[in-house]
């Protein structure tokens, strides 16, 4: 049992008090210790990528008490490369928070910064389906604070929709776990994932609507389908930096879809048999078609990438919903590579944006003083997006559409995923030739009176255009060690397919599900209904 | 019991969603804290419903209890639910102050996207 595994949550919780009470006055010395603590982090998540990359599951106990009844943190291939792409995107949006002076615009947001990453980080390390709801919880209030860091009219507006929306979620999560401890009288996943197997079809009434009550609420995250129209709002009127840490929110949605759906609800499961996979493929190719329409009809910049977003969770979706190792290994790949290209995006676009008169919105405007390099950016970052070569969107849409051949999935998946990369394309190109192009056509007219509109005259330094670059050059690394990063992928979701493994190590030695272990809950169940 | 309980949690449910739909700030506060007293109420019941047992296991044998988890997982839920009460009071108190306006949707004029132009210009 290494202690390490439960490094990336405590590491966070107690940087960021200290941040909070000891520097709030001192923005250097916050941000030089939310950097030290981010880098530190990203230390600890390669050490657990290498610690899990020997193919076992490694699990720790809370105070020691042994697996269904106390708390458990369970590493393995899939939770240790998701903190550490958290930790990477988090060094990635600090940077450009402390370059622009985002961080200086409100209180707090280095607190609140290392509070979020210690929520997604422990929502991807838990074993536990009631601590993921303690850790949504975390990593979400950390949001709200983000979400309306800075303040203004239009953003705590858009802010209160979002904690609104998402209150109503947790809401329906804690309704989703007590069906689930009705049904099966444990929340740890890997008892579940016994336990659930055991239900019999004619008993399965309740598990299915828990079943369907989280994927709802994982959903909810995900910004899929029915439930994504909160995504746009946030997301453009979120500050550039959080928005692009937001980028691996709606991925925690996505990983516990995975995580959940395939250990417990998996396809082999008699008792929810082939459930979700029915519900969320028709879903995201939905999702994937609002998406792309979105990116088409934007009138400005930012909801357009929101857009994008939206439309890489239903690409991404669509894969899950196969619920094959082969599909979930592209879904993986894709995942990596889409948290990144979004997040450079809404980064680049708060620079666009913040040296142009006219803002975000999408109409031919004098020329900002580097042109030419945000074209060459915007230009790289869209390629990336709309998933084209060389950058590592192209292989994760060709995975996908490998991984969707099933004679069943493949006229709706493929028709999807390509007239969606077609309009995503043809979206951001409409977008950059408006924000590049046509604007060195536009001769600059006198600034308006109003201080608030003047844009930035001064050309973005170095310091505030590497956080873009270095996402930009992860995509394109990801793409140039695509065969290495496919490998380790390919292996995280044999070891998530296998339930046994997961199974084992959590509840100790014995093997896989052989003699029901009665628990009181479990036999009181069907003679209490009857009752 | 059994009827008192789940008419609770469906009243208290059907409560909350009238509110929430009301799109003005102060209901729609109401209605997220009726439903989440549902979703406590309703986790309560997840541990099966006994009356007069104590939550822990007798050590003499058979003894009748009742289930000791759904208490502790009610708790918890009430904390949080009461910080994110608190938390979206003070946003919406936030919002209603800059905006002048208790409304949750946003009008088409200045939707998404405006704001991030006025803080990046400024």
């Amino acid at each position: 049992m290494s202690h390490w595994i439960i490094a990336p949550v405590i590491l966070p919780a107690l940087l960021a008090p200290l941040i909070a009470y000891v520097m709030r006055y001192d923005i250097v010395l916050a941000r030089a210790a939310s950097f030290a603590g981010t880098l530190v982090l990203a230390a600890i998540a390669l050490g657990l990528c290498l610690l899990a990359a020997d193919g076992q599951t490694h699990v720790y106990e809370l105070g020691d008490w042994p697996a269904p009844f106390g708390i458990v943190l369970v590493l393995d291939r899939l939770s240790a490369m998701l903190v550490l792409v958290t930790a990477v995107l988090a060094l990635i949006a600090l940077g450009h928070a402390a370059a622009t002076g985002w961080d200086t615009r409100g209180r707090h947001f280095h607190a609140l910064f290392q509070f979020q990453i210690m929520g997604i980080c422990g929502a991807f390390l838990t074993g536990d389906v009631f601590n993921l709801f303690v850790f949504f919880e975390v990593l979400l209030i950390a949001s709200y604070g983000l979400m309306i860091h800075g303040g203004g009219k239009v953003r705590l507006q858009a802010g209160l929709q979002y904690v609104v929306m998402n209150l109503a979620g947790s809401t329906l999560f804690l309704i989703a776990l007590g069906t689930i401890y009705a049904a099966t009288g444990t929340l740890n996943i890997a008892d579940l994932a016994v336990k659930v197997r055991e239900i019999p079809l004619e008993d399965a009434a309740l598990i299915r609507v828990a079943a369907m009550l989280l994927m709802i609420v994982f959903a909810i995250k995900a910004a899929l389908f029915p439930i994504q129209f909160w995504l746009p709002a946030t997301y453009a009127n979120a500050p550039a930096p959080v928005a692009a840490l937001f980028a691996i929110m709606t991925k925690v949605g996505a990983y516990a879809i995975i995580r959940i759906h395939a250990m417990i609800f998996g396809p082999d499961v008699v008792a929810t048999d082939g459930l979700t996979g029915f519900w969320l493929f028709p879903a995201a190719a939905v999702t994937l078609a609002i998406g792309a329409f979105g990116v088409l009809g934007a009138r400005r910049l930012m909801p357009m990438l929101a857009f994008a977003v939206v439309a890489s969770m239903g690409t991404m979706m669509l894969a899950v919903a196969a619920f094959t190792p082969w599909a979930t290994t592209a879904a993986l790949y894709y995942l990596i590579h889409s948290t990144f290209a979004a997040a450079a995006l809404f980064l680049l676009a708060d620079l666009v944006v913040s040296h142009r008169p006219e803002g975000d919105r999408l109409d031919p405007a004098p020329a900002t003083v580097q042109n030419g390099l945000f074209a060459a950016l915007f230009f790289a970052g869209a390629v990336a997006m709309a998933g084209m070569p060389p950058l590592s969107g192209f292989l994760g849409k060709l995975m996908i559409l490998d991984a969707l051949r099933d004679p069943g999935l493949m006229a709706l998946g493929w028709t999807a995923v390509l007239a969606g990369s077609l309009l995503v394309i043809v979206g951001l190109a409409r977008a950059g030739s408006v924000l590049f192009w046509r604007s060195t056509a536009v001769a600059a007219h006198v600034p308006a009176d109003d201080d608030e509109a003047r844009p930035e005259a001064r050309p973005a330094s170095l310091a505030q255009i590497a956080p873009t670059v270095a996402a930009l050059a992860i995509t394109a690394l990801l793409a140039g060690f695509a065969g290495p990063v496919t490998a380790y992928l390919e292996a995280s979701s044999g070891q998530l397919f296998d339930a046994g493994d997961y199974i084992a190590a959590v509840l100790g030695v014995q093997e896989v599900p052989e003699v029901p272990q009665p628990e009181p809950d479990a036999t009181e169940e069907p003679a209490q209904e009857e009752g | 019991m059994e009827l008192i309980v789940a008419s609770s949690v469906g009243v208290l449910t059907a409560g909350g969603v009238y509110l929430l739909l009301r799109l003005r700030a102060f209901p729609v506060i109401l209605g997220l804290s009726l439903l989440s007293y549902a979703a406590n109420v309703f986790l309560f019941a997840s541990g099966r419903l006994v009356i007069n047992a104590p939550p822990v296991l007798n050590k003499y044998g058979e003894a009748v209890y009742t289930d000791p988890l759904p208490q502790a997982l009610t708790l918890t839920a009430i904390v949080i639910a009461f910080g994110m009460t608190a938390l979206l009071v003070m946003v919406a108190l936030g919002a209603f102050i800059e905006a002048d306006d208790d409304r949750i949707d946003m009008t088409e004029a200045d939707g998404a996207g405006a704001a991030s132009r006025k803080d990046g210009a400024a």
